[in-house]
């Protein structure tokens, strides 16, 4: 009998069907799948409540687009004030980011030993873990005094965006760097050597063989590094003063994109009112602007990356 | 022909080569750029430093204080506030506090279970009522003692001058008060951690699923790449907008669940959605790109051998995944968390949209009470403009930076430890 059993059971060699298995990845797909509802929960939240905002009878679509006034309790919704401001203390902070970025990551990269830069990465990698609330404490008590104190008290006010934007570039910097680094660092040693044994001095290799070599992944970082001075909040929300004012005096205080955001919702917001659609609104904006920019670095990665071998 | 004679030699120029024509000038720019590098580095490292000094310098000082009702008034049989017996103190407590307020107190923690000390502190604070009128920054009081002492002593001649440390123990475990000496950040700090435990309860399994699935399940189709090109572009979102977002759907449209209505749990206190629940979700999603690159990376680093052998065995994809893929890529998947939750830790922005709140002195009990967080405090103190308050926000950077100092701490152990070399 025990036989007869064994003969009946043939080995099978099918696919055994696992239901448990088959769940499992299913579950782990909607994880992953997770994330596109992220972008579609801010593309269809900030799209809603943008559009309600323009259907508001205060709100004229054109006169937004156009317009330098932001004064909400007018009614007056012109959110070139807000842009500005944005683009001074983005165009402060690159002003001080890419020049020392480039030249911290060339020092890193190609001059220092081994030794200085295991010494030296570390201390980038503390600059960037620093919440950005802590550089917005630094930029109110550290640089406006010091701003102050060589331009003159009268001059540059208690909040201003140079000071603002200086910080920024300090909070940006380790990004940078670090990108860059990685872009140098991918350059093959082949390229060097040819350019030395050509006769060029250490400073002929990096800026004229390695840099050049490198171009497309230090692009990425200067985009990253904007799209990540554009986005900034707290240290113009601290520094770079309430209330919209448009200006391009670095020294004078004028409220940023991610500033107003802030301020507007720091009390009880109203649902529906006109302020807490406008933050909706002025969010699109930046997703819209953050996003084509990284967008933008991502292909110049993929369109212009020199392949090696 | 002529015999072959070497080329003539290249025409000389200052007795150089003139292959080597330049070539001191080219060494002396490229010696001076080398400096241009190097002082660029160096900026840097000054930047930290001045950063580091200029929260020191305002978290330890003088500081003029004024008592609202001179101690010396509180004397009784001759005895200083600081000789009298406790009971001589909840006698004090008894006749100068209303009855509601002395009951509360007695409420709190009955006055036979308080400690001498404690009961001091509570006449400190509660009658006394010393109040700071100015404050010095370190490097001043340091450098420039006896100015000061001058300045206290024509300037505020009933003020008491001492030098203050902002950040003490009774400082981290005070709750949060309106005046800037007796406030503390104990309500701060638990929000921290209250909102914290949610993100990771909600970002890290969704996260190492997605990263599972990305790099054990998904082929390579229009869809997956969908994901993956979107979890890159999420990373980069700025902070602000998943605030925006956490507002719209966390705190407004999710608000039964986020405000505990759905469990018959709303607290007392709260503000509709705006709660813990609400902080951590928010924080949640805004850490979930930074969890799933990471964990990715982890689970990329687990050799294919190891898999193999599994299956070799007979194991399924899942058994494989979960008995050796996982154990093998968990120390890389923790640290990349580790350094998701000090990014949320230190995250302001978000949490100021979704509505943290300012000004509770109450600790967070459950996942429906009102929050507030260490940065949310610094950015409400910094913003204020009595120079106490910056001398508080120090005090509570200093905070947030050990914290975070620990974590990071505890990441690297945790590399160095369980990394392994295939």
């Amino acid at each position: 009998m025990a036989i007869h059993g064994l003969k009946t059971k043939k080995l099978n060699l099918r696919r055994t069907p696992r239901p448990g298995e088959t769940i499992v990845q299913g579950l782990l797909f909607l994880c992953g799948f997770f994330s596109i509802f992220t972008t579609l929960g801010i593309v269809y939240e900030l799209g809603k409540e943008a559009l309600l905002f323009f259907q508001m009878p205060e709100v004229n679509i054109l006169q937004a687009l156009t317009s330098a006034e932001w004064k909400p309790h007018v009614g007056k919704f012109g959110i070139w004030s807000l842009v500005t401001s944005t683009l001074m203390t983005t165009v402060i902070a690159m002003s001080i980011a890419i020049p020392l970025g480039l030249g911290v990551a060339i020092y890193l990269s190609e001059y220092a030993a081994p030794k200085t830069r295991s010494m030296l990465k570390p201390i980038l990698e503390v600059l960037a873990g620093i919440p950005t609330i802590v550089y917005g404490y630094f930029a109110l008590m550290f640089m406006t005094p010091l701003l102050r104190t060589i331009f003159g008290s009268d001059v540059v006010q208690i909040y201003n965006t140079a000071s603002a934007g200086l910080v920024m570039g300090i909070l940006i910097l380790p990004l940078i760097t670090s990108m860059t680094e990685d872009a140098l660092g991918a350059v093959p040693r082949a390229l060097r050597e040819a350019a030395y044994g050509m006769g060029a001095t250490k400073l002929e290799v990096a800026l004229q063989i390695v840099l050049p070599a490198a171009l497309s992944g230090i692009a990425a970082a200067i985009i990253i590094g904007i799209s990540r001075a554009i986005g900034e909040t707290m240290i113009v929300a601290v520094a770079a003063g309430a209330g919209p004012n448009f200006t391009f005096n670095p020294f004078e205080g004028a409220e940023t994109v991610t500033g107003h955001i802030v301020r507007i919702s720091g009390g009880d917001l109203a649902y529906d009112s006109i302020d807490y659609n406008s933050i909706f609104f002025l969010g699109l904006l930046l997703f819209v602007i953050t996003l084509t920019l990284n967008i933008i670095s991502q292909r110049i990665v993929r369109r212009f990356r020199e392949v090696y071998e | 022909m002529t015999p072959l004679t070497p080329s003539p030699s290249p025409t000389k120029r200052g007795g150089q080569p003139a292959y080597n024509v330049n070539i001191e000038r080219r060494n002396r720019t490229g010696n001076v750029w080398r400096w241009v590098f190097r002082a660029s580095t160096i900026v840097g490292i000054i930047a930290l430093t001045a950063l580091i000094l200029n929260i020191m310098n305002s978290a330890f000082g003088y500081a003029a204080l004024e008592a609202k009702v001179d101690p010396a008034t509180l004397t009784v049989d001759g005895l200083p506030l600081e000789q009298q017996s406790k009971e001589q103190l909840v006698e004090l407590l008894r006749s100068k506090l209303s009855k509601g307020a002395f009951n509360k107190l007695d409420n709190e923690t009955s006055f036979e279970e308080r400690s001498r000390a404690n009961v001091l502190q509570v006449v400190n604070e509660r009658i006394v009522r010393y109040e700071v009128v100015q404050v010095w920054t370190l490097w001043t009081s340091l450098t420039k003692a006896d100015e000061i002492r001058a300045i206290a002593a024509t300037e505020f001649p009933t003020a008491e001058l001492k030098f203050i440390s902002w950040l003490t123990t009774d400082f981290v475990t005070r709750p949060q008060s309106s005046e800037a000496i007796t406030t503390g950040v104990r309500t701060a700090i638990l929000g921290s951690l209250w909102t914290i435990l949610f993100t990771i309860l909600f970002a890290f399994p969704i996260g190492v699923g997605a990263a599972i699935y990305l790099e054990e399940y998904a082929t390579d189709n229009w869809l997956n790449r969908a994901i993956r090109t979107n979890i890159n572009n999420l990373a980069g979102v700025p902070s602000i907008v998943y605030g925006i977002l956490g507002l719209a759907i966390f705190v407004r449209t999710l608000e039964p669940l986020t405000s505990g209505e759905l469990f018959g749990m709303v607290d007392s206190t709260t503000a509709n959605g705006r709660t813990v629940l609400a902080a951590g979700l928010t924080l949640g999603l805004l850490v979930l790109p930074i969890i799933i690159i990471n964990a990715q990376e982890a689970i990329r680093a687990v050799p294919q051998s190891l898999r193999k052998a599994s299956y070799g065995l007979g194991a399924t994809k899942w058994q494989t995944i979960w008995s050796h893929v996982l154990p093998n890529a968990m120390p890389g998947i923790l640290t990349g968390t580790i350094l998701a939750i000090s990014r949320a830790i230190g995250e302001t922005a978000p949490l100021v949209v979704v509505g943290a709140s300012t000004a509770i002195s109450f600790d967070p009990e459950s996942p429906f009470s009102k929050f507030t967080t260490l940065p949310i405090q610094i950015y409400q103190w910094t913003a204020r403009p009595q120079a106490e308050f910056r001398s508080v926000a120090a005090a509570t950077i200093l905070v947030l930076l050990v914290m975070l100092l620990s974590l990071n701490a505890s990441a690297v152990i945790l590399r160095n430890r369980f990394s392994r070399k295939y």
